[in-house]
């Protein structure tokens, strides 16, 4: 009998209230709620995590690393992006 | 070869019945360890054993302070012998393969989670604050253990005969989970354990939940194993112990 591998799911992780979810890794499970398992079991064992995401990796559309060069090269000769020229004054506190 | 007996009184009695089949399920379920058919698993499994292996360390030390005789939760693992032990038969039998394992944790899980929250109202405080930790931590074993025997009953051929077999087997060891004897009606008339009988209807509509949707016909009333709660054992559990407590009997005192 042929046996069906199992679906790749990604992990994303909220550790605090306020925090957005972080990927955290991948788990392979047959099913979205058998995945949440998984995710719980294998990246909430050290008080990681207050919530769980898991998307079928299928579903994720990733960029082509071949070009990297058309898509990013471009913004490295516009530092004038980075908010790095005017101070910030001390009453503003953290941004 | 030091071998230890505790002064058994009721309350030291059911915290030895608790402790013992919390420790040796925990074992069984360790042995996957490096062998569950897939590392998301391998993880699940060892994170229930640990679970369980943290209620039967607060248990024996909980045991050991009652006893009040210079024992430690150490002592009462590795130093009593099987007649000492206390455990339901269920928890000893051989893992077997993974549908056996699986479905042992959705029969205990699904008595323990009820246990556990009845008992968090207990009138002894030690027990109701293990209680509450427990009870969170069978109601996840219980989801985790029926989504698998839903997954395999219903799954191939293959998943459906072995979960059917495996039911088979185990049938017969659900009987002692819901015994009463006379030290265990002491505990329940002063309020500090639930009774089994009270328990019994959470445990049916659990597991029948289950069954229904795994598309596992529920096995035929018939004979029920008992003894492992009064130290009548399968021939398993000397096994066991010869493994668990090797470290122990080849090098007394050993600590890290």
């Amino acid at each position: 009998m042929a046996e069906t591998p199992m679906p790749l799911w990604e992990v994303f992780i909220r550790a605090r209230t306020g925090l957005a979810h972080r990927h955290v890794g991948s788990v392979h499970a047959a099913d979205a709620e058998m995945a949440l398992q998984a995710a719980r079991d294998t990246y909430t064992r050290r008080g990681e995590g207050l919530s769980i995401w898991v998307v079928p990796s299928a579903a994720i559309v990733a960029s082509d690393p071949a070009e990297k060069d058309m898509l990013f090269e471009p913004t490295a000769s516009k530092p004038y992006r980075h908010p790095t020229f005017y101070t910030v004054p001390d009453e503003v506190g953290h941004m | 070869m030091t071998t230890i007996a505790v002064a058994e009184t009721p309350l030291s009695l059911g915290l030895l019945r608790l402790a013992d089949t919390a420790l040796v399920h925990a074992h069984r379920l360790s042995e996957w360890c490096g062998h569950a058919p897939m590392l998301e698993e391998d993880l699940a499994l060892a994170n229930i054993a640990l679970d369980l292996l943290g209620q039967a360390r607060a248990l024996y030390a909980y045991a050991a302070e009652v006893e009040d005789a210079g024992r430690t939760e150490d002592d009462l693992a590795y130093l009593r012998d099987a007649p000492q032990y206390r455990n339901l038969l269920m928890a000893e039998l051989p893992k077997g393969d993974f549908a056996f394992t699986i479905l042992r944790l959705l029969l205990l899980a699904a008595r323990d989670q009820p246990f556990w929250k009845a008992a968090s109202g207990s009138r002894d405080a030690t027990l109701a604050a293990i209680a509450a930790k427990a009870e969170k931590e069978a109601a996840y074993h219980l989801r985790h253990a029926g989504e698998w025997v839903i997954r395999l009953g219903d799954g191939t051929v293959e998943s459906g005969r072995r979960m059917r077999e495996a039911l088979a087997a185990l049938w017969p060891y659900t009987g002692e989970l819901f015994e009463a004897d006379v030290a265990d009606r002491a505990l329940i008339e002063a309020g500090v354990l639930p009774d089994p009988a009270d328990l019994r209807p959470r445990w049916e509509a659990a597991v029948n939940r289950v069954f229904a949707e795994a598309g596992l016909a529920r096995p035929a009333e018939c004979w029920m194993h008992s003894g492992g709660r009064s130290g009548r054992h399968t021939e398993h559990l000397g096994h066991l112990l010869a493994v668990m407590q090797h470290l122990q009997r080849a090098y007394p005192g050993a600590t890290w």
